[in-house]
């Protein structure tokens, strides 16, 4: 019994290290196990989150393959030039947060504050350029619905003639999916950024090292999460249909 | 440390890949694909689309390099995803099968 | 006498009920141990809440006429009782408050992994709550728990985003406590402490995770569409627009089928280890009930057109949907076998945890086999909406956990209050509660076969319709008074009970080996975990496993070794 005891005592003293890190945190027995238990957290909220655009992707397909003709019309009146340009964007925003965590993961204080910066940078000529088609569409009277009071939905049938069997409401439906998930997606960008300026703080600070860099990486995946959201959105709702555009 | 720090050169042959793969989409997309059959447009669209997120998640998120739980995690939800899709559009597939009067 | 175990000599004077004082060290907290203690509060008023509904539902139904309500009144009375009961108690009830307490310390772990997430949903969940609360409080909802469409987007006139915005909410509390499950039990059980040592409560919690990370999102997504169409008027599920009323029901079963299993799934967790344990008997196979929470988990997804029969569906999808169906029945008659099979030759005691399993063994088959009717398409047409089918998901949610709700709270009480509850006290209580439970609802399984329609306040005056309809009151009554005693009781031994023992119960269970109630820590010591689950040792041997009280058992028998000599 006495035995038992003393290889348990020794047993947890061996679980955590001597010397702990100050960022370990209490329930951790060391900064491996926390840097697993932190990555691991953050794919599953990734596939959370796969299934939360995912209801929309499925409403998106079901509505597309229902009424193509509206969606291709209504689909070539986006400005694929800016959805191209905001593609590239946010390439390289990935890239340059890709190489914020090989900074954090060697060391360099400096090269990593600068992109993470970058990325902030870019992460918010996305928004930019997005708002400007937001702005295009609320010109055009696209935002559907009533949801801006007195400005409804309304499609000019005299520059743009319906096609046939193409009702308002069918483009409408197209209009309301491409504000929802590219919404959806902006205020993903958005908690994105702030994320980033978290990260910029510390990073600031001199928080990562090469032995504690977990959150820089976590905050990795979350963002090229989003650019994936774009990757999909990008040719769903600007490229496809583009080849019958007149 | 398990952790695999992956070069600044994978990083940047992977970026050059995206950033080709964003061109060429939208350099098919303005071509009339359907002589090959018909929605050719699309298939090449989504699979130029698949291609960029494998990559992105296979190299800038270190999938590749990560334990076989990730892998697990990764294939979970894709699969989910598709029983959603597959199981409602088995719906709206064969509506239209059964001919009654409505 | 390899055991190395970290049992506690004697009681430490310092545990985490006592650790700190004051409102501020509670709302604040980040042990898993007070914030489960939390969610047992809020659990426990949203309880309340929607039991007071169900009885203002049942004494409508005492007579065929619609003399205590309006009918849009009766509508909003049973649709609040359905989205208090469904979002805000039977979801979290299980995972929340048993799985928050147990399942770090099931697996030797000091707490879950994201403890300032576990206590963000805590306050998200209370955010939701109140969020609904204010809905009912400003005139209440009408649509039934399900807001189908195009009701609730184009014709309710009740405050529909309220609420959703309330069940959208809470869906992420639900979201942070299965993501923390599953990242506590992937990366933080202690040394020794393989996949297939885990207790089967921390199976089924692995598999409740699963569906709550993988279905919760879509709900959130379809309600938040819902709110859209309703506010800002966008044909999204309106068919005169365009829109396909039953691409909503799609995406709001997607989740709410596989969220039935959130709720039974920890309570099959529950009852497998109080079958086990009571019967002091390894669980006759162990990887069976283990992998078939799994199945259940993953099957689950593969059935919701089964609620959609009717709803203009196609016909093909409806076959597929039903076969699915079937299936679902495998893993869950496995489980059920399997603790038959662990009953036999078992040394059984039916202290009141016991009780409660055995009785969710009684309900689950009923439920479950009557399951079997609604997936079958040609019956199901014929009961569809019909008092059958309120039967039927009754037996399996509400029994199924209710049952292991009460049942681990009994059974693991000593551990989270340090007190004893009063026995017999509670083996009437779980008889009364059983009895009262099935006079509820099993005369609704026949008044709806004969065609009573559910979500109506009054129907046809037909002798034997109200005579079912007077004894399912009855027995709500019964089954009313019976949840008030142990609500009593357990609140009274917080003070006055026994002083319980680290292990009162005498078992092998990883819980069992610290103090109770046990320190912040969970642990004094790191355990180091040698044993397999349910491991029954024979006695000699179980002194070296942990400390045993035999004082704490008033039925323990004479011949017992005594534990106490080394």
């Amino acid at each position: 019994m006495a035995e038992g005891h003393a290889i348990t005592h020794e047993g947890a003293g061996a679980q955590r290290e001597h010397h702990a890190h100050a960022a370990l945190a209490h329930h951790f027995d060391n900064l491996e196990q926390q840097r697993e238990a932190g990555t691991i957290g953050m794919w599953v909220f990734l596939v959370q989150e796969i299934m939360f655009f995912g209801g929309l992707f499925l409403a998106y397909t079901v509505y597309r393959w229902q009424f193509p003709a509206a969606f291709v019309a209504a689909s070539n009146h986006l400005n694929v030039r800016l959805g191209a340009t905001n593609t590239i964007v946010l390439i390289v925003s990935s890239l340059t947060m890709a190489l914020a965590v090989y900074y954090a993961q060697t060391g360099s204080r400096r090269n990593q504050l600068i992109f993470l910066l970058v990325t902030m940078a870019l992460g918010t000529t996305f928004l930019v350029i997005k708002g400007i088609e937001y702005y295009d569409k609320y010109r055009d009277h696209l935002i559907p619905g009533s949801l801006i009071p007195g400005r409804p939905f309304h499609w000019d049938t005299v520059q743009h003639p319906l096609p046939i069997g193409v009702s308002e409401h069918n483009l409408e439906m197209f209009f309301w999916i491409y504000f929802a998930m590219t919404g959806l997606h902006a205020l993903h960008m958005i908690i994105g950024l702030g994320i980033l300026a978290y990260l910029v703080y510390y990073a600031y600070k001199g928080r990562f090292t090469p032995e504690y860099h977990a959150p820089v990486e976590i905050s990795g995946l979350y963002w090229h999460f989003v650019d994936i959201v774009w990757i999909f959105l990008f040719p769903l709702l600007y490229l496809l249909g583009r080849h019958l555009e007149h | 440390m398990s952790e695999h720090i992956v070069s600044k050169k994978v990083y940047f042959v992977i970026f050059g890949a995206l950033i080709a793969g964003t061109l060429l989409t939208y350099v098919a997309a303005l071509q009339d694909l359907d002589f090959i059959f018909h929605g050719a447009n699309t298939v090449v669209a989504l699979t130029i689309a698949v291609t960029k997120a494998t990559l992105v998640v296979l190299y800038f998120m270190h999938v590749r390099y990560s334990t076989r739980l990730t892998w697990v995690i990764v294939a979970a939800g894709l699969f989910w995803l598709m029983i959603m899709f597959a199981l409602t559009f088995s719906d709206y597939f064969s509506r239209g099968w059964l001919s009654y009067p409505r | 006498m390899e055991e190395t175990l970290a049992t506690p000599s004697e009681t430490p004077r310092v545990n985490y009920l006592n650790a700190r004082y004051g409102l501020k060290s509670w709302l604040l907290t980040k042990d898993h141990k007070r914030i489960a203690l939390l969610y047992l509060g809020g659990v426990s008023l949203f309880f309340l809440l929607g039991g007071i509904y169900a009885m203002l539902i049942r004494i409508e139904l005492l007579t065929p006429k619609g003399d205590l309500f309006q009918s849009q009144t009766y509508n909003k009375v049973f649709t609040q009782h359905g989205i208090i009961m469904v979002f805000f108690f039977l979801i979290p009830a299980i995972p929340a408050v048993l799985g928050n307490f147990l399942v770090p310390i099931m697996i030797g772990a000091k707490d879950l992994a994201f403890p300032r997430i576990n206590l963000l949903s805590w306050y998200i969940y209370m955010l939701g709550g109140i969020l609904t609360i204010w809905a009912l409080l400003s005139g209440g909802v009408d649509t039934g728990w399900t807001f189908y469409v195009p009701y609730s987007t184009n014709f309710s006139n009740t405050y529909v985003v309220l609420a959703g915005l309330g069940v959208f909410v809470s869906g992420f509390s639900s979201i942070l406590t299965g993501l923390n499950f599953i990242v506590t039990i992937h990366t933080m059980r202690a040394p020794g402490m393989t996949w297939f040592r885990l207790p089967l409560f921390i199976w089924s919690h692995y598999a409740t995770s699963l569906i709550m990370i993988l279905g919760t999102p879509v709900i959130a997504i379809t309600v938040l569409l819902v709110a859209l169409e309703r506010i800002a008027h966008i044909g999204i599920f309106d068919p005169r627009l365009g829109g396909d009323p039953v691409l909503f029901q799609h995406m709001f079963w997607f989740y709410s089928h596989p969220a039935v299993y959130i709720m039974i799934l920890p309570s099959m967790g529950v009852i497998s280890e109080l079958i086990a344990n009571f019967s002091r008997k390894n669980i006759f196979g162990y990887s069976f009930v283990a992998f078939s929470s799994i199945a259940i988990a993953v099957f689950g997804f593969l059935v919701w057109g089964h609620h959609m029969f009717v709803s203009s569906q196609s016909i093909y999808a409806g076959m597929i949907f039903s076969f699915l169906s079937f299936a679902v029945a495998i893993p869950s008659a496995v489980k059920v076998f399997n603790w038959s099979a662990t009953l036999f030759r078992g040394s059984v005691s039916y202290d009141t945890p016991m009780l409660y399993g055995l009785g969710l063994i009684g309900l689950f088959l009923i439920g479950g086999m009557t399951g079997l009717f609604l997936a079958a398409i040609g019956l199901d047409v014929h009961v569809t909406d019909t008092y059958f089918v309120v039967a039927h998901f009754h037996y399996v949610m509400v029994g199924g956990t209710l049952m292991g709700y009460l049942g681990g709270l009994h059974y693991w009480w000593p551990k989270i209050s340090g007190r004893m509850y009063p026995e017999s006290w509670g083996r009437f209580a779980a008889l009364i509660i059983f009895v009262g439970f099935n006079l509820t609802f099993f005369p609704q399984f026949v008044v709806g076969y004969m065609g009573m329609p559910r979500r109506y306040h009054a129907y046809p005056d037909i002798p034997i319709w109200q005579v079912l309809n007077v004894m399912s009151t009855a027995g709500a009554t019964i089954l009313g008074f019976g949840m008030l005693i142990p609500m009593v009781y357990l609140i009274w031994s917080m003070r006055y009970g026994r002083a319980a023992s680290a292990n009162p119960w005498a078992l092998p269970g990883l819980e069992w080996r610290t103090s109770s109630p046990p320190p912040t820590e969970n642990f004094t010591v790191t355990p180091v975990v040698t044993w397999e689950a349910y491991e029954f040792a024979p006695p000699e041997e179980l002194k070296v496993i942990g400390k045993l009280e035999p004082r704490d058992r008033a039925d323990y028998p004479p011949d017992y070794p005594a534990y106490t000599e080394s």
